[in-house]
């Protein structure tokens, strides 16, 4: 099984290396906030406003987007229909999949929060939150993977699940209704959270939303996955 | 030994009969081919011996092991070419049998160390080599030819050692120089042991490379046997075709009185060409179905 994970792993670093589509998903949002951090330094902007605003982008991107479209593509090329027939099992290409892409996500946070500023327990506690976005995100990104039958129809998913997931938080700093309804998404909640790192609380409302999420993301990926659709 | 076992299958897409009671053996060790036009229901029925497609009805044995219950270590034993199956575009020649290496042998941790994969990494360099693709290793997927693909599937198909390989249409759309270089790579693969199921379109190349065929028209098998003996039994005619020397094509019954017309263009030294006239698989095909074989 180890070895089966080292091998998917191994074939991604190879594979996505020349994927420009995905590549610049990992990369877009530490490039846009060491620019923008370096850029624009207006009077009253909240502290670390760029890096907690692109991290929840990021979150709601990044791996969203990479497993979908690496799931479909290999739906739609049949590769995954050979690693199955070589005995790789669904969560062995999973697991493998999402060492590469947390990881890969994981520096682009270690270099966002860097850029902005974070050391110590800050960064530790920035790091968290957007693990626990990234892992939500994987999630939610593989299912979509996993229902759709090629490229195209992953693309038409994940492009308004992405667009809800980091533009909301961003959107509710404007608009009451739109936070009535956004505050029940995770990014909205790890948004509030990263915007409080160094009195970091987490409430009960805060809470049984995020174990909620979890919750739908885990049930929705493991019906789909127990659907023997990879 | 039977490599691979059919019987009454039958497979339906919604309303559509594609298949329709299917039955025939492949023995170990041999070439079989499945002929039949676009359509017929070939790639279906390889879908099906595979295990990736549960048949509607009846059943089918690879090795012994009914199709829909095949495991990982069930396809072990077999490899599969179809169409760009399993090639990562973006990832050169090499990395794309070492990564199907990688997979196969991790079971087994032993084969890891460091003398082992030496061992591998020649033994990729051996195919690639068989196939005429070692030089262009480092080549990525998407900048090969269709042929070179092709090739490199093949490789692919081949890179477990199979004890059964099926090959969809594996010759379909290349020059002839590739056909003849993936031929040769087909009988090497006979004479290893390997039971070859392919299927084809292309009429000669079943006579060329199959010991049994099958011809598939509408879903239904219309006839089986050697290409040789499904010829001669579609021999109606029964003549043989002698050009002579001075231009002119004379026609014989082929009976015993011919025998000595033919004994006395010999002894004359008259004879240019002489030819008995069995229809080829093709014409069988026209006769069985009242259509012609098309692509």
């Amino acid at each position: 099984m180890k070895n089966h994970i080292k091998a998917i792993l191994w074939k991604q670093l190879k594979d996505t290396i020349k994927n420009k589509a995905i590549l610049i998903q990992f990369i877009m949002f530490p490039l846009m906030t060491i620019i923008m951090e370096n850029a624009m330094n207006m009077q009253d902007m909240p502290p670390h406003f760029f890096v907690n605003l692109f991290g929840i982008m990021y979150v709601g991107m990044a791996s969203l987007t990479s497993i979908a479209a690496i799931i479909a593509e290999e739906k739609e090329k049949n590769t995954l229909r050979v690693l199955k027939m070589c005995n790789v099992r669904a969560f062995e290409y999973l697991i493998g999949n999402a060492i590469y892409i947390i990881v890969i996500c994981m520096i682009g946070s270690l270099i966002m929060g860097l850029t902005g500023g974070y050391t110590g327990i800050d960064l530790l506690r920035f790091m968290l939150i957007m693990f626990v976005g990234h892992i939500c995100s994987f999630l939610l990104g593989a299912t979509i993977g996993l229902v759709s039958k090629n490229q195209m129809v992953a693309t038409s998913i994940t492009v308004p699940v992405m667009m809800v997931l980091s533009f909301l938080p961003m959107l509710s700093m404007f608009n009451e209704t739109i936070k009535k309804f956004s505050k029940f998404l995770f990014s909205e909640q790890l948004y509030l959270l990263v915007n409080h790192l160094e009195q970091i609380k987490i409430t009960w409302e805060t809470g049984v939303i995020m174990i909620g999420n979890i919750i739908l993301i885990i049930a929705a990926f493991l019906i789909i996955y127990k659907k023997d659709n990879i | 030994m039977k490599a691979i076992c059919i019987k009454n299958l039958k497979h339906n897409f919604n309303e559509k009969t594609v298949l329709d009671n299917i039955n025939f053996d492949v023995d170990a060790g041999e070439i079989f081919g499945l002929l039949g036009p676009s359509g017929a229901g070939k790639t279906t029925l390889i879908y099906i011996l595979t295990g990736q497609l549960k048949a509607t009805s009846g059943s089918s044995f690879i090795l012994g092991t009914p199709s829909a219950n095949m495991t990982g270590e069930h396809y072990k034993q077999i490899g599969i070419m179809m169409d760009n199956f399993g090639l990562y575009e973006r990832m050169n020649c090499y990395d794309n049998l070492k990564f199907y290496q990688m997979i196969d042998k991790s079971k087994n941790k032993k084969k890891y160390d460091s003398q082992e994969r030496v061992k591998s990494d020649k033994n990729i360099e051996t195919i690639l080599n068989d196939v005429g693709l070692l030089d262009a290793k480092k080549t990525l997927v998407m900048n090969l030819s269709k042929g070179m693909t092709n090739r490199l599937a093949f490789a692919r198909a081949i890179l477990r050692a199979p004890a059964i390989l099926f090959l969809d249409e594996p010759t379909s759309g290349l020059d002839p120089t590739t056909v003849e270089a993936i031929h040769k790579m087909i009988l090497a693969e006979k004479k290893r042991g390997t039971t070859i199921f392919l299927t084809t379109h292309n009429m000669y190349e079943a006579q060329q490379l199959c010991d049994n065929i099958a011809l598939l028209n509408n879903g239904k098998i219309v006839e089986y046997g050697s290409p040789s003996d499904i010829c001669r039994r579609y021999n109606h005619q029964k003549k043989i075709d002698i050009h002579l020397k001075n231009g002119e094509d004379v026609s014989l019954q082929h009976n015993r009185e011919c025998g000595e017309q033919i004994k006395s263009y010999f002894l004359k030294d008259e004879v240019e060409t002489i030819h008995s006239t069995e229809p080829n698989l093709e014409t069988v095909f026209m006769e069985l179905t009242g259509r012609k074989f098309e692509l």
